[in-house]
């Protein structure tokens, strides 16, 4: 009896410290709803990410939350308070990020988010002291196609988006880098994610002669305005954005999305970068990770994005561990710290050098433009 | 006091649970809060009033939207943006409540479905809103120097707030004007002819619900922090009203019971499945879509009601309310016999081709027993229905008391002193007879929406049942006044509606077959109340088909046949005419 | 707005309404019959789309299984009700009806290598997995509620809808599929181009119309299943099963959903969950019909095609809200005209 109760003691005092000395990764993404072919990749990702970090156990705590910022808050209050995180991860979308992000600081929890826009982390304050992101701006992105519009004589510019989240955000950067590069805006319009017909939307787009059209939609839905335009008649340039980069919309959008062209992080088109590209080490690992588990020509951008959140964590934790254990407010404040400190790591997507300023952390090496053409990913130079 | 045991049981717990829940379960508790308002007002609104909304998530939007937008931009006080977020809010519901109201039938849910969507996209529309992205950077409330930062301080309030909802709604509904909301689910015809404005007690109603709404997304606003349109989504509006449904859609506290259950079932769901299918696939939303079903399809009335008979089943057999003493009501001065009430001359209906009533004139005077008799489909239920103004005449004329009311409202012609009975019985089931009988003395109250929630009608309240006690004692059915109308005898409830026309102190009564279904000592016993109403000077107009049940109580007999009156008289007279006995007889020779 | 693009946003709004009409008519039949508001009418259209794509890609669509699966569960649940009856006569016309079909069909798409039919065969067989989940899903969800108030029956309704979409999560993933037109092209006819697949569409649906007026007009079953329309008592009373009737009306909504799916799927992309808008679509222009005219839902379907086609040219962003908007004042119009009878429940 004795040695049963000293037994169940050793056990229990071991579970503590074990306990204690796992890091707990919580994370919130998009698995279902709206965004859930974003928030899909992100998932499986977390499921080939490493179990140590510097000889410590790392727990990953994966929380689906519907596309709906109610049920991420819930999730990350959840994480904080019962899962006990040091640091969370997540989620796809912008408005889910921004609703976590009060929790975060207020709990002065470290949050790494994967979604696109840039008021996610700007303007810095209390709150997004706390807060950094692994995805490139749509600002970032957005300069990028204006780049290569201006280079190739575009002078007028339609644009249609969805009516949501993600479409506002490439709107407003869109218009403002357009804008400043004296690129005309001659229509913009919206349509929803399950629309069965954009015709309306083309044809007011047709109307107004553009030399020019950004598709500023994700997945596969982007392929409809695209495939209604070439339908109708137009055949001026098409852009889309990076949120399409998945073999998804390549295989939905066949000959109709031939020729569209896009900016992407480097790790969608790694293996047709030159061998001095510093990320593309980082990129193929990746990728064979990732289609090892999920199948040839599987890999997506928005994976990467939790990948890349893995390699930061990777490089911050060790430091962390110098200043405080796993579990500790202390652990905490020194792994965002750690955080703000990375400087030259190299992601999937880019390279991260991260200010109390930036907190994202990436510059021109994070994107580059490609072509689609004969059902592929071609690297432009 | 043992009937309050278990709320003050439900209170104690919930004010002590942060001490002893996980501080998960606050958050969680806290959301259950903020959903439990929203169903509360459905309860209301669907459950008891009947009306299906989709569009309750919208008002939750615009509460939260209001003073997210006003505390950011303009930096007003949260408690002045609760304000304002009821006056805005209050503004909507008016509007769309007068436009979608009117709608009948299945209209009105879609028509809620419609402004839900409207709204939501509107929220997604408007940049100063912040746009499909959402608005941060919100605010905590504080109260004086005390800031309600955590989610546990907020908790306090949330419950504070909802206890005081379930209070008001609880009022309200046990009250003359709470009787008046249920009587919306008996039907508009019925309702009216008790003299209650549905269409003002419709408005009503979806303003609580809206207010109720508003008051949720204000403090969502301010727990969470940051709004976007997602939560005020079409999907949460069916969410809102789903957890209504499971909770009980009928009673007060199925909307706690639905908004936890289902907060918990999802949350529960979260952590379980992983566990058991692995992680890799997303089966909530299925396995939560199964168990509805299957819960649904075991009780179908929604988890209060098992809990209820899971109370009475430890003993608390239902009790006899005991009313307090109060001073009877006001009555109407008595009109002297064989003075003319109604006087209907050459009224005539026409539903296109066919024509109902043609060229009916009849007139009752006071202290007389009119009946109206003819084989079925005569037009005899078309005609009262014309004099009782549920139906307007194509053309004639019908005075009540000297003034003409053809056409007018019923529940004008209620509160001038008539007072009917339904040939198919319309009474509210789950309502007690005494309160079936006293929505008949509605229009002799007058204690408001404000004074009922507050309990200020507590005195008005006591006479009205008194007056259905003496109604029902009156016509034999005390005994039977704290059970549920639905579970009498169909005779019975026929009887009920009889008490339930004597409470509005009428000096005309329209009885449309009351002795149908009657054995032959309850015919007696009702032949003699009405001989008695009519010696107390009353009017009385009644269709029946019991021959020798009308013509030893009847001074005067009408006979209709397709649509006219073919016959006119005393009941010797009537039996021998040769006109009548070939529209009764005739088919069988 | 010049003529060209009027006439391009008419084709437009005819498409679709076309499509949204079908789904009203399913609806009204299924309400008329059972009183439920079949919420997951959508997910036919999705199920029938992926099916049919699947089918094409050389996969075994997972909805298969589901068929199999629910028969199954049919199977048994009837099975045991038969047995203590003591009806083992029963038993074998069960069995067929629930276990043999679906088994059936999933043997026919292991036999067959379906990527290599011809598309009218693939089609059909589409349809053949999709169908009979309709009446399945009313044997299971909706026949032990068939004398519950509208609202349960509408609240089951959305939480079938949810798992369905659920299913279809699982089963095809969170991206979408299209399917090659019936013939590609298009016909020039003056200053407007028409698609060949839009022609099919509205041609399709007229004579999936027609054929369903025939239904109910000359077919014995038609008639019955409208005197159970009219009148749920008195038909039981003439010895019409309202039982079968509500199989029946979900078999036909099912049949009528996926073939919704499978004309829309080659000028549109569909997803697990694109079925509910669609399906919401159909039951406005179903409710303007009141949920009992077939003909005024038909037209109310086209009416919501068209403003959102127009809406969706002039000002895109608003569409939803100037299409439900809208919808309120048409609403306004049928309530005050329908002569209301009180519903007695």
């Amino acid at each position: 009896m004795r040695r049963l109760t000293l037994l169940a003691a050793t056990l229990a005092a071991l579970g503590a410290n074990l306990a204690h000395a796992d890091i707990n990764v919580g994370v919130s993404l998009s698995a279902t709803g709206p965004a859930a072919s974003l928030g899909i990749p992100e998932k499986n990702t977390f499921a080939l990410l490493p179990t140590t970090i510097a000889g410590q156990k790392v727990n990953y705590i994966v929380l689906d939350d519907a596309t709906d910022p109610t049920a991420a808050t819930k999730n990350v209050k959840k994480l904080t308070s019962e899962n006990k995180v040091d640091v969370i991860v997540g989620s796809t979308t912008t408005p889910n990020s921004l609703a976590m992000a009060d929790v975060a600081a207020e709990t002065e929890t470290p949050m790494i988010s994967m979604a696109g826009s840039a008021i996610v982390v700007e303007p810095m304050d209390a709150k997004r002291y706390w807060v950094f992101k692994t995805p490139q701006n749509d600002a970032h992105m957005a300069t990028a196609i204006v780049e290569h519009m201006t280079t190739h004589g575009v002078k007028t510019v339609a644009f249609i988006g969805f009516a949501d989240a993600y479409g506002e955000g490439w709107w407003k950067e869109f218009a403002k880098i357009a804008e400043a590069r004296k690129l005309k805006i001659v229509a913009s319009e919206r349509y929803q994610r399950n629309d069965t017909s954009v015709t309306g939307q083309a044809l007011k787009i047709l109307a107004a002669k553009p030399d020019a059209v950004l598709v500023g939609a994700a997945g596969t839905p982007a392929v409809l305005p695209q495939k209604t335009l070439k339908e109708k008649g137009y055949k001026g340039l098409v852009y889309q954005t990076h949120g399409v980069a998945n073999q998804d919309f390549l295989r939905v959008g066949g000959k109709d999305v031939e020729g569209a062209y896009l900016p992407v992080g480097p790790v969608v088109v790694a293996n047709q970068l030159p061998n001095d590209n510093p990320v593309k080490k980082a990129a193929l690992e990746y990728v064979k990770k990732y289609e090892a588990a999920h199948g040839a020509g599987s890999v997506s951008a928005f994976g990467a994005h939790a990948w890349d959140a893995s390699i930061l964590l990777q490089h911050a934790v060790p430091l962390a561990l110098k200043k405080g254990q796993p579990g500790t407010k202390e652990f905490r404040k020194a792994l965002r710290d750690a955080l703000e400190g990375t400087t030259n790591v190299v992601g999937s997507h880019g390279i991260y050098n991260m200010t109390p300023q930036d907190h994202m952390g990436f510059d021109q090496r994070a994107r580059v433009m490609v072509r689609i053409e004969n059902g592929t990913w071609k690297l432009q130079k | 006091m043992r009937r309050h045991l278990p709320v003050a049981l439900f209170v104690a717990l919930l004010a002590s649970g942060p001490l002893w829940l996980p501080e998960f379960g606050v958050t969680l508790l806290n959301y259950i809060g903020l959903y439990a308002m929203v169903a509360l007002g459905l309860v209301l609104l669907t459950g008891v009033g009947g009306m299906t909304s989709f569009g309750q998530a919208a008002f939750v939007g615009l509460g939260a939207y209001t003073t997210a937008y006003l505390t950011t931009a303009h930096e007003l006080s949260p408690w002045l943006t609760l304000v304002i977020g009821w006056i805005i809010t209050g503004g909507f519901a008016l509007l769309l409540g007068a436009i979608t109201l009117r709608l009948s039938g299945h209209f009105l849910p879609l028509g809620t479905l419609a402004w839900g969507i409207s709204l939501y996209f509107l929220f997604g529309n408007l940049d100063d809103l912040g746009g499909h992205t959402g608005l941060t950077g919100i605010p905590p409330l504080s109260l004086g120097s005390l800031e309600l930062k955590s989610g546990e301080s907020l908790y306090f309030l949330i419950w504070l707030i909802v206890l005081a909802f379930v209070l008001v709604t609880r009022n309200l509904l046990d009250s003359r004007t709470g009787r008046a909301i249920r009587a919306l689910k008996g039907g508009v015809v019925m309702a009216e002819s008790m003299g209650v404005n549905t269409t003002r007690v419709k408005m009503v109603v979806f303003l609580i619900a809206a207010l109720m709404a508003a008051t949720s997304g204000w403090l969502y606003a301010h727990l969470q922090r940051f709004v976007n349109p997602t939560p005020f989504a079409l999907n949460m509006g069916i969410e809102y009203l789903f957890m209504a449904v499971v909770g009980g859609v009928a009673h007060v506290w199925g909307a706690i019971v639905g908004a936890g259950l289902i907060t918990v079932l999802k949350q529960w769901l979260q952590d379980l499945l992983p566990q058991l299918l692995g992680s890799d696939g997303n089966f909530e939303i299925i396995v939560f879509g199964l168990l509805m079903i299957f819960m649904l399809q075991r009780a179908r009335d929604g988890i209060w009601p098992l809990v209820l008979k899971l109370f009475h089943g430890l003993g608390a057999a239902p009790r006899a309310r005991v009313l307090p003493e109060a001073e009877p009501l006001e009555r109407r001065p008595a009109r002297k016999a064989g003075e003319v009430l109604l006087d209907a001359r050459q009224v005539t209906r026409r539903f296109g081709g066919l024509v109902a009533n043609k060229d009916m004139s009849l007139s009752v005077a006071a202290g007389e027993i009119l009946a109206l008799i003819g084989p079925n489909g005569a037009g005899k239920s078309t005609f009262f229905n014309q004099i009782s103004g549920v139906d307007t005449p194509t053309s004639g004329e019908i005075s009540f008391l000297g003034e003409r009311v053809d056409g007018a409202e019923s529940r004008r012609i209620a509160r001038a002193g008539m007072s009917r009975t339904f040939q198919h019985v319309r009474l509210l089931p789950t309502m007690t007879v005494r309160e079936n009988v006293a929505l008949g003395a509605h229009l002799r109250g007058h204690g408001g929406y404000l004074a009922a929630a507050l309990r200020l009608e507590r005195n008005e309240e006591a006479r009205l049942l008194r007056e259905a006690q003496r109604a029902l004692e009156r016509v034999g059915l005390a005994d039977y006044a704290d059970q549920p109308a639905g579970s009498l005898a169909l005779g019975q409830q026929r009887i009920l509606e009889i008490a339930r026309a004597l409470c509005a102190d009428p000096c005309l009564l329209l009885l449309d077959e009351p002795a149908a279904g009657l054995r032959y000592l309850e015919k007696q016993a009702l032949a003699e109340l009405l001989k008695s109403l009519k010696g107390e000077g009353l009017g009385i107009l009644l269709v029946e088909h019991d021959m020798d049940f009308v013509m030893g109580l009847a001074d005067r007999v009408v006979v209709m046949e397709f649509g006219e009156k073919i016959a006119e008289g005393l009941p010797a007279e009537i039996q021998t005419n040769p006109a009548v006995i070939e529209a009764y007889l005739g088919g069988v020779e | 707005m010049d003529l060209q693009i009027l006439l391009l946003l008419g084709q437009d709004g005819l498409t679709n309404g076309a499509i949204y009409a079908l789904l009203a008519l399913a609806l009204v039949l299924v309400f008329a019959v059972t009183r439920v508001i079949f919420i997951p009418q959508g997910e036919f259209v999705a199920y029938g789309a992926l099916t049919l794509a699947a089918l094409q890609a050389g996969k075994v669509p997972a909805t298969i299984w589901l068929a199999v699966a629910l028969g199954a569960v049919v199977f048994v649940i009837d099975a045991a009700i038969a047995l203590r009856a003591r009806a083992w006569r029963r038993l074998p016309g069960l069995a067929a009806l629930t276990l043999g079909v679906p088994l059936a069909v999933a043997a026919l798409i292991h036999g067959l290598d379906a990527a290599t039919l011809a598309l009218p065969l693939q089609i059909l067989l589409a349809l053949a997995v999709v169908a009979p989940l309709g009446p399945l899903i009313y044997r299971l969800a909706f026949q032990p509620l068939a004398s519950a108030p509208v609202l349960v029956l509408l609240i089951v309704s959305v939480a079938t809808h949810m798992t369905l979409m659920g299913l279809g999560l699982v089963f095809f993933g969170a991206e979408g599929f299209r399917t090659p037109a019936f013939s590609d092209g298009s016909l020039e006819l003056g200053p407007a181009t028409l698609q060949y697949q839009s022609l099919w569409i509205v041609g399709v649906s007229l004579v999936l119309i027609v054929a369903l007026y025939l239904f109910f007009g000359r077919t014995l079953t038609g008639k019955a299943l409208r005197a159970t329309a009219m009148n749920r008592t008195g038909a039981r009373l003439m010895g019409i099963s309202t039982t079968l009737a509500g199989k029946l009306s979900f078999f036909v909504a099912a049949l009528m959903g996926a073939f919704s799916g499978v004309l829309v799927s080659p000028v549109t992309t569909l997803y697990y969950d694109s079925g509910f808008l669609i399906g919401l679509k159909g039951f406005v222009g179903a409710i303007i019909g009141g949920l009992i005219s077939y003909p005024v839902a038909a037209l109310g379907a086209v009416l919501v095609g068209l403003l959102e086609s127009f809406s969706s040219f002039y000002a895109s962003s608003f569409k939803e809200v100037i299409v439900f908007t809208l919808i309120i004042p048409v609403l306004l119009w049928r309530s005050l005209t329908t002569r209301h009878v009180e519903e007695e429940e």
